[in-house]
C-alpha cells in the first residue's frame, strides 16, 4: 500500500511537472498564434531574435525562443514589457495582457520544472 | 503627470470623456502602462528631457477618434497620434511635448480593400505591412507592396512620415504612391482628400487631386490632422526580376556612372533600386578591405592618389553599380543590355549578370533574397544591429542621421569628404566611405545611424554632435528629410530661406487648423501659438 501510495505520489508529481505553469491546451494554442504573429518575426530560423539568442548562449541554451525549455512565464513578461537591447517593449494595444498571459503559457510549455505557478 | 497646462480636474473630466468614447480598458493611466509609450529608441533615455506620455488612448473607430478629438479641443489637452508605433529611429510612440496623450490608432488595423484590378488598396493606421502582405497572400492576389525594410511598420504612418522601400520608383517613395486620405481635424471634424472630397466617388484611390489646392503634404511630418485612411497604389505582381553590375576602374568615374544611372532610372529602363559599391573600400555587402587599404585611407582619405594607385595596380576596381529590373523575362533581358551599352561609355567597365528569378519566388529563392526588394515585410534588418558574432555587444537601438544630397558623384565624394572631416572634428567612428542607402528618383538619401545607450553621458554627447552633423550638412545645402523629435526643431531650424518663410507658414495654418495647438504639438518643429518661441 506504502508503494503504491509514492507511486502515486510520483505521478501526481510528475503530472504537475508537465503542467508546471498550469496552462490549458486552448491557451497554449492561443499562445503559439500570438507568437507567430509577433515574435517569430524575429525569432524565427535564421532571424536576428535567433542569432542573438545564438550569439548570448553559445549552444548552452536552444537559440530559437519556441524550443527553450526553461522560460517561465514572468520571464517572457519582463521582455515583453520592457524591452531587451535593441528589441522594444510591446503595447497592451499590440499585445494585450490576455494574449501576453497566452504567449507566457506557450513558451513555458516546454518547462517541466516543478514548483512553478502562472503569477 | 498631467498634460502642460491642464488642470488636474479638466484632465480627469477629459479622461473620463474619453473612456466613454472608447471604453475604459482602452484608456491608458497606470504608470507601467504609459511606460510602454516610451521611444525605446530616446536618444534622452531616463534623463528629464526624455519625452513622455500622460496617458494614451486607443480607439477602435473613425467615430470615436472625432470624439476624442472633440473632448481634447473642449479641455486643450495635448494629443500625439501615432499608428503602429514601430518609428524606431525616429521617435517610435513618443510625443514631441512630454504630458501629451498618446492617440494610439493600432486597434484601427482594417484592411478595407485590395484592388487587384487596378492595384490600390485602402487601409486604416493601424495595419502594419505585415498585416496588408498577409492579406494579400491568403488571397492570393498578384499585387506587391511595396515595404521599408522593418516590416512591423505602418504603411500608413510610414508615408506620412516620408519613407520608402525598394520596388519600382513609382512605388519606392512611399508618400508619392498614396493616394486618398481620411482625416480628423482638431475640432473633431472629418476631411476626405482628393477624390474623396466628392460623396459616392468612384475614384478615391486612383485619381489623387480632386478639385482645387492638394492638401494631402499637409498632413505628411505634420500636425495638421489625424489621418484615419489612406489610399495606396500597389505595385502589379512582376513576371520577373533581373540585376546585373557593372563595375568601373577609376575613382572618378563614379561621375559617369551616377549620371548613367540616373539616365537610365529617370528614363524608365532600369526600374529596381540599385546598389552603388565600392570593392575596393570594401562594405556592406562588398569584400573585406585589405589592410593596406586601411592604411591608405586612414592616411589620406578616399581621394589619395596613392589608393587609386594601389586600385589599379591591384586590377580592383573603385566602384560597382548593381542595376535592378521587374518585367516581363525579355524585356528586361533587353533593359539590361541597354544598359551595359550606356555604362561601356566608362572606359574599363565591366559587367556581371547577377540574379535572375521567375515570380513569384520559389520557397528556397524566398529564404535567400533581400525580402523588401519582393514586396515581402521582414525584420531581418535588425540583425544589423542586433547581439551577433559581428555585434557581440549591441547598443540600446539608434537614431538615423539621414541627409538628402544630389543625385551626382561629385556630390558623393564630397559628402564623403565633409562627413569623414565631421567625424573626425566630433570624434566620432571614422567613415570608410559612405554610399546611398535609398534612391529617390531624383535625389539620394544617406543614412548614418547613431547609437542609443542607456547612459546619459554618451547619449549626451551623441546628442550635441548630431546637432553640430545637422548644421555641418545645412552648411553645404544638404537637408535632412526626416528626424527623431529631439532634433526636429534643428533640422526645421535649417529650412530657413527668407527668415524661415516656410516654417512661418506652417505656423500660419497650425493656427488655423488647430488654433488650441491640441495636435502633435513639436512635431517637425511646429509648435502652437502658446509653447512657441519657448521649445525651439
Amino acid at each position: 500500500m506504502k508503494r503504491i501510495g509514492t507511486g502515486l505520489w510520483v505521478l501526481a508529481c510528475l503530472a504537475l511537472a508537465g503542467q508546471a505553469f498550469g496552462a490549458d491546451e486552448a491557451t497554449i494554442r492561443q499562445g503559439e498564434k500570438v507568437f507567430d504573429y509577433w515574435c517569430a518575426t524575429c525569432h524565427g530560423q535564421g532571424l536576428p531574435g535567433t542569432i542573438a539568442l545564438r550569439t548570448k548562449y553559445n549552444g548552452a541554451k536552444p537559440a530559437m525562443l519556441s524550443e527553450r525549455t526553461d522560460l517561465t512565464p514572468p520571464v517572457t513578461k519582463i521582455f515583453v514589457r520592457k524591452g531587451v537591447s535593441i528589441m522594444p517593449f510591446f503595447r497592451k494595444t499590440e499585445i494585450g495582457d490576455s494574449d501576453l498571459n497566452a504567449l507566457a503559457a506557450y513558451l513555458a510549455r516546454n518547462n517541466k520544472a516543478p514548483g512553478g505557478s502562472v503569477p | 503627470m498631467t498634460p502642460p497646462g491642464v488642470n488636474a480636474k479638466d484632465f480627469s473630466d477629459a479622461l473620463k470623456q474619453f473612456e466613454g468614447a472608447v471604453g475604459k480598458e482602452w484608456v491608458f493611466t497606470s504608470d507601467e502602462d504609459v511606460a510602454l509609450y516610451r521611444d525605446a529608441y530616446s536618444p534622452f533615455w531616463g534623463e528629464p528631457e526624455e519625452r513622455v506620455a500622460s496617458a494614451a488612448v486607443a480607439p477602435d473607430t473613425v467615430e470615436q477618434v472625432q470624439a476624442v478629438m472633440k473632448t481634447a479641443n473642449e479641455y486643450k489637452i495635448p494629443v500625439y497620434p501615432i499608428s503602429t508605433g514601430k518609428n524606431l529611429g525616429y521617435g517610435g510612440s513618443a510625443p514631441n511635448l512630454s504630458g501629451s496623450v498618446v492617440l494610439d490608432l493600432k486597434r484601427m488595423n482594417r484592411v478595407l480593400n485590395v484592388d487587384e484590378r487596378d492595384h490600390s488598396a485602402l487601409v486604416e493606421p493601424g495595419v502594419s505591412y505585415f498585416d496588408l502582405y498577409r492579406y494579400i497572400q491568403e488571397r492570393k492576389l498578384k499585387v506587391w507592396v511595396d515595404v521599408p525594410d522593418p516590416g512591423w511598420g505602418s504603411p500608413v504612418g510610414n508615408a506620412l512620415d516620408h519613407g520608402g522601400g525598394y520596388l519600382q520608383p513609382m512605388y519606392r517613395n512611399h508618400f508619392d504612391s498614396h493616394c486618398g486620405m481620411e482625416v480628423v481635424l482638431a475640432n473633431g471634424d472629418l476631411l476626405r482628400t482628393g477624390m474623396g472630397a466628392m460623396p459616392g466617388a468612384k475614384t478615391w484611390q486612383q485619381y489623387k487631386f480632386g478639385f482645387g489646392p492638394w492638401v494631402d503634404g499637409m498632413f505628411s511630418q505634420s500636425n495638421f490632422g489625424v489621418v484615419t485612411k489612406m489610399g495606396l497604389w500597389l505595385m502589379p505582381q512582376p513576371d520577373a526580376y533581373l540585376t546585373g553590375t557593372v563595375t568601373a576602374p577609376k575613382y572618378d568615374d563614379l561621375i559617369p556612372m551616377i549620371d548613367i544611372l540616373t539616365f537610365l532610372e529617370n528614363s524608365g529602363v532600369s526600374n529596381g533600386m540599385p546598389g552603388l559599391g565600392s570593392p575596393i573600400l570594401g562594405g556592406f555587402m562588398m569584400p573585406q578591405r585589405s589592410p593596406e587599404v586601411t592604411a591608405l585611407l586612414e592616411k589620406e582619405g578616399v581621394a589619395s592618389p596613392a589608393l587609386h594607385k594601389y586600385a589599379e595596380d591591384k586590377g580592383v576596381p573603385f566602384w560597382s553599380c548593381t542595376v535592378k529590373f521587374y518585367g516581363p523575362e525579355k524585356a528586361i533581358r533587353a533593359q539590361w543590355e541597354y544598359a551595359q551599352e550606356k555604362f561601356s561609355a566608362i572606359p574599363g567597365a565591366k559587367f556581371k549578370d547577377d540574379e535572375f528569378y521567375k515570380l513569384p519566388l520559389t520557397p528556397e529563392q524566398f529564404n535567400k533574397v533581400h525580402k523588401p526588394e519582393f514586396g515581402i515585410p521582414s525584420l531581418e534588418m535588425f540583425s544589423i544591429g542586433a547581439r551577433s558574432p559581428y555585434n557581440p555587444t549591441p547598443t540600446n537601438g539608434h537614431i538615423w542621421f539621414s541627409p538628402i544630397i544630389p543625385r551626382t558623384g561629385e556630390a558623393v565624394l564630397e559628402a564623403n569628404k565633409v562627413f569623414s572631416q565631421a567625424a573626425k572634428d566630433f570624434g566620432l567612428p571614422l567613415l570608410s566611405f559612405s554610399l546611398p542607402s535609398t534612391y529617390w528618383m531624383r535625389s539620394f538619401i544617406f543614412l548614418f545611424g547613431f547609437p542609443i545607450s542607456h547612459d546619459i553621458p554618451t547619449n549626451k554627447k551623441n546628442r550635441e554632435i548630431f546637432k553640430q552633423v545637422i548644421r555641418v550638412a545645412a552648411e553645404h545645402g544638404w537637408g535632412e528629410y526626416r528626424t527623431a523629435p529631439a532634433f526636429q526643431d534643428a533640422v526645421m531650424d535649417t529650412y530657413s530661406f527668407n527668415n524661415h518663410a516656410l516654417l512661418r507658414f506652417h505656423e500660419t495654418v497650425k493656427d488655423a487648423v488647430d488654433p488650441n495647438g491640441i495636435i502633435s504639438a513639436g512635431r517637425y518643429g511646429i509648435w502652437p501659438k502658446h509653447l512657441r518661441g519657448t521649445k525651439a
